[in-house]
């Protein structure tokens, strides 16, 4: 399904998010505008179709997790469809404990300047200003992640006020129409990062692809009345849940991430519905990240071709892989797919 | 009609749901490939490389053993549209704007020079209405955007967009039945995938 049959609703819920904002007119007094001025005539940037659009090139893709430029560079000479520039991988912010924040702007940079693939990083839930820091630095992708420490218990980020795309985390469909209407131009799982364990990621999309195809049912039923109730027990609109039940997949680009650690974990996520994968600690803190790298872009590219699969699994030993956590060993409080939902 | 969108990585959904609405426009038939083998390229009768990252695209051909076979195929008369990345990959001709020479695997096989990220990064992409000779108004999605630089050859400029940073830079291409667009028809627009019916049909 393609995600361009979203476009027009999505306008029309930023037209009206973004009607609400008082926000807005606080920060344009203090010179953040939006749209940003365009000299071409009746050319824009940051629009929709812009910032929807962007993920729909990622599709089959993997992004990976990276602190350096090094490391950036493996994955791009690996076929990365971009970087996520990190201060620690998930797996270390886990055993550093503390406070995890922002990257290092300079390491951002630095990254940003010598590769050719998108740039992400990550900004802790509702941080508006390292927002504000990334989309002035020139970020392509910014993720709003549970990973890092949340400022904000109660609310996201207004993701409409930006320039630059958002991904946001879900673990299942309500939190993922939130954040869309919200302004998050592409969602992922939230799964459990860092621990190397995709079972949280399966147990992510599984929940979101039941709800998705229960609801396209009612739409199919002409059952009205269910997606009503859905939306109000989302506390979202409700053309953003009949949208998603009439496409029958949620209107933005939506990735796996949290715990994939080897080629067939990714192809196991992509069979579940995922247009693409995030890998967090499972390239950098294994013993072969070169290989694996590439590896897990294959599985990504062509994971329904078993032949494929099987020589993306070959590339790597299991000997290597990261040692990984089991998320039943867990306390509830070091779990951080429960931030911000 | 069998045609075939380029699945190794990028938007391969958009295209075939583009190719769908045009032949449907057009009243015609066709059966969308997701072209991952050589031996699919025999049956296709016209060929999409679709918007992503042209580095991951050309790495994972290259491991598919599918650029001469690709190369060859397109050489030989099979209708072909690449978008973004997909540009990038026909050119015969490629370089970045931040970094210069990227050595990534490509086809080469269209009279373009073709500059990577051209635009800027993603905060300076855009979309624009812009007017493509022979086809009419399009509304054009620039997404981290190739510019292309010159053409040559048999390769003709479409339509030209007017950056406020680049000044005037080409925004589609024609070389025979090969087309090349900076922008993203797929998400806007049928007019390019049916030109690329109508050349597979022989009325182009």
């Amino acid at each position: 399904m393609s995600v361009a049959e979203g476009f027009e609703y999505l306008e029309k819920l930023r037209d009206f998010f973004y009607g609400l904002a008082e926000l807005r007119d606080r920060l344009k007094e203090r010179g953040f505008r939006w749209p940003k001025p365009y000299a071409a005539e009746a050319a824009a940037t940051g629009t929709v179709k812009v910032k929807v659009g962007f993920p729909a090139m990622l599709r089959n893709g993997v992004i990976m997790d990276v602190t350096n430029v090094e490391q950036a560079q493996i994955a791009e000479e690996a076929g990365a469809v971009g970087v996520m520039v990190l201060d620690k991988l998930p797996y270390d912010v886990r055993k550093a404990g503390g406070v995890a924040r922002m990257a290092d702007l300079k390491v951002i940079e630095e990254v940003m300047s010598h590769v050719t693939i998108p740039v992400s990083a990550k900004v802790r839930i509702g941080h508006y200003y390292e927002a504000f820091l990334l989309e002035e630095v020139g970020v392509d992708l910014i993720d709003e992640s549970e990973v890092l420490t949340p400022v904000d218990e109660q609310h996201h980020i207004n993701k409409w006020l930006f320039t630059v795309p958002f991904v946001n985390g879900c673990r299942e469909l309500c939190e993922a129409l939130r954040r869309i209407s919200e302004g998050a131009s592409m969602i992922r799982s939230k799964g459990e990062a860092g621990t190397g364990n995709v079972s949280e990621a399966v147990k992510h999309f599984k929940a979101l692809y039941r709800a998705i195809n229960e609801l396209a049912a009612a739409e199919a039923a002409g059952e009205e009345e269910r997606l009503r109730d859905y939306a109000r027990q989302c506390q979202v609109p409700l053309e953003l849940v009949a949208l998603t039940a009439k496409m029958g997949r949620l209107p933005v680009i939506t990735f796996a991430a949290g715990g994939i650690a080897t080629p067939a974990d990714a192809a196991l996520m992509m069979w579940l519905g995922a247009d693409g994968v995030f890998v967090g600690s499972g390239i950098f803190k294994s013993q072969d990240p070169k290989e694996r790298a590439e590896a897990i872009v294959l599985a990504t590219s062509r994971w329904d071709d078993p032949e494929a699969v099987v020589e993306a699994q070959r590339m790597v030993s299991e000997r290597a892989s990261m040692a990984g956590i089991d998320v039943k060993a867990l306390r509830p409080e070091e779990l951080l797919q429960t931030r911000g939902v | 009609m069998k045609v075939g969108v380029l699945a190794l990585q990028g938007d391969v959904e958009e295209h075939g749901h583009a190719f769908r609405a045009a032949a449907e426009e057009l009243g015609v038939e066709v059966e969308v490939v997701r072209v991952r083998e050589a031996g699919q390229l025999r049956d296709i009768k016209a060929l999409a490389i679709p918007g992503g990252e042209s580095t991951a695209i050309g790495l994972l051909a290259r491991r598919a053993r599918l650029i001469d076979e690709l190369k060859s195929a397109i050489e030989g008369g099979l209708p072909a549209l690449g978008t973004c990345a997909g540009a990038i990959f026909m050119a015969k001709e490629v370089r970045d704007s931040v970094v210069g020479e990227t050595g990534q695997p490509i086809l080469g096989v269209m009279d373009i020079a073709v500059v990577r990220n051209a635009f800027g990064r993603q905060a300076d992409s855009f979309e624009v209405d812009l007017s493509v000779e022979g086809l009419g108004a399009v509304r054009a999605v620039f997404i981290r955007a190739p510019a292309i630089a010159k053409t040559w050859g048999s390769a003709k400029p479409l339509a030209y967009v007017d950056h406020p940073k680049l000044g005037r830079a080409i925004a589609a291409a024609q070389e025979g039945a090969m087309f090349a667009t900076a922008f993203h028809p797929e998400l806007t627009t049928t007019l390019f995938h049916k030109a690329l019916l109508e050349a597979a049909l022989g009325r182009r």
